[in-house]
């Protein structure tokens, strides 16, 4: 298998928002702008890249029983790590996605990489596999992020370009949901021709 | 009087499910029958009030008192993990018909973020979540007011779900465009639910 396939995969044919339908939690909540989906995506990336990491090298020797506790420990040490350091020097991201940080320990992106992949890979093709597949989640969020700027409060990574307000209701709860379900429709379309 | 705005606040106005997008997974992946649903809410209602307990005591006694409030997500998510396995034990052992009733449901509390996201929510300060209704600061909550927050969060929860599935069993009888069908049909009915819940924002 090629290595820039596993990048690849992660990011169209197995793409965790559209097509595997995972992590929803953070893909709704933090999107009201292209800045903060693209913040909550590369903070997941993040983490899934250092435990998918961690968890190929250590994972022959985690018995089988206790495997899924010892990941969520080690997924919970990366993301308070990732907890401290935005404190720390992005205090305003940390601010906004604000409960969505922690709830990445039970994201379950990051858990079903390292039972699907990272367990039984290397260590380099963990982290290929943690790029891809955090790259997908994070060009998702920042095209839904997008989506709900433009159409919510007409602007675009905070720059205005219509007058006035938009439609309130996609910066809002419900425009969450339509905007998710829209583009999966689309990406549907997109990539499979039957559909 | 300050429990009942708890309860209406958390149940309608903030809807843990369709305002706080927390437990999106298993409402979008177990809500196709209404049965299911309700054995999953009250699953959730059961080990979210003994976690948010649980958790509200360790940040109190332990983590705040010895100063190591940064271990609060790694703690936190052991506890639940610990306390979903035994309440799975203590059932089977002590009541084998509601083990049979929520058994297959309490594996996957464990990494169900609504049960880590109120915990965190009881105990953190930055989190002001009642405060825009000028209630309450729930850094000053106490024990029962966590309490009562979690189970009033688990009833939102739970009319959100049994509401859905109740939906959802109605749109599997209708013709949908191919390309709309699981998912995104379920997503775009959500996000009109949503907009219904809307309708409560001025309750409180």
């Amino acid at each position: 298998m090629g290595k820039l396939k596993l990048i690849t995969d992660g990011i169209i044919k197995n793409n965790p928002t559209f097509v595997l339908v995972l992590g929803m939690c953070p893909t709704l909540g933090t999107t009201t702008s292209a800045i903060n989906g693209l913040g909550m995506g590369v903070a997941t990336m993040f983490v899934l890249i250092l435990s998918n990491m961690v968890i190929s090298a250590v994972a022959k020797v985690i018995p089988d029983k206790v495997r899924i506790p010892s990941y969520i420990v080690i997924i919970a040490a990366f993301v308070t790590i990732l907890q401290l350091l935005l404190q720390a020097y992005v205090p305003s991201l940390y601010e906004t996605l604000g409960l969505f940080i922690p709830l990445i320990v039970v994201n379950c992106i990051v858990l079903g990489r390292a039972e699907a992949f990272a367990n039984k890979n290397g260590v380099v093709d963990s982290a290929l596999d943690g790029i891809g597949v955090g790259l997908g989640f994070t060009i998702a969020l920042t095209v839904i992020g997008a989506v709900r700027e433009i159409l919510g409060s007409g602007s675009v990574f905070g720059l205005k370009f219509m007058e006035g307000d938009g439609m309130l209701a996609f910066v809002l709860a419900p425009g969450a949901f339509l905007v998710l379900g829209y583009l999966m429709v689309l990406f549907k379309k997109l990539t499979n021709k039957e559909a | 009087m300050e429990y009942f705005i708890i309860i209406i606040s958390a149940v309608f106005v903030n809807n843990v499910v369709l305002s706080q997008f927390l437990g999106i997974c298993p409402f979008l992946g177990v809500s196709k029958k209404v049965s299911t649903a309700a054995g999953m809410s009250a699953a959730v209602t059961f080990v979210m009030a003994l976690a948010t307990l649980v958790t509200y005591l360790l940040q109190k006694y332990v983590l705040d008192a010895f100063g190591i409030g940064f271990m609060q997500t790694v703690a936190f998510i052991l506890v639940i993990a610990a306390l979903v396995q035994m309440v799975e034990i203590i059932l089977k052992k002590i009541s084998p018909s509601l083990y049979q009733a929520l058994g297959i449901f309490l594996p996957l509390i464990t990494t169900n973020c609504v049960v880590l996201g109120v915990a965190i929510q009881v105990v953190t300060k930055e989190f002001d979540f009642i405060n825009n209704v000028g209630a309450l600061n729930p850094a000053m909550m106490n024990l029962g007011q966590s309490v009562v927050f979690a189970i009033a969060n688990a009833i939102g929860y739970s009319l959100a779900m049994v509401l859905f599935a109740g939906i959802r069993e109605q749109l599997d009888l209708n013709n949908v465009p191919k390309a709309f069908r699981g998912v995104p049909i379920a997503l775009i009915t959500a996000g009109i639910m949503a907009m219904a819940f809307m309708g409560f924002s001025g309750l409180v």
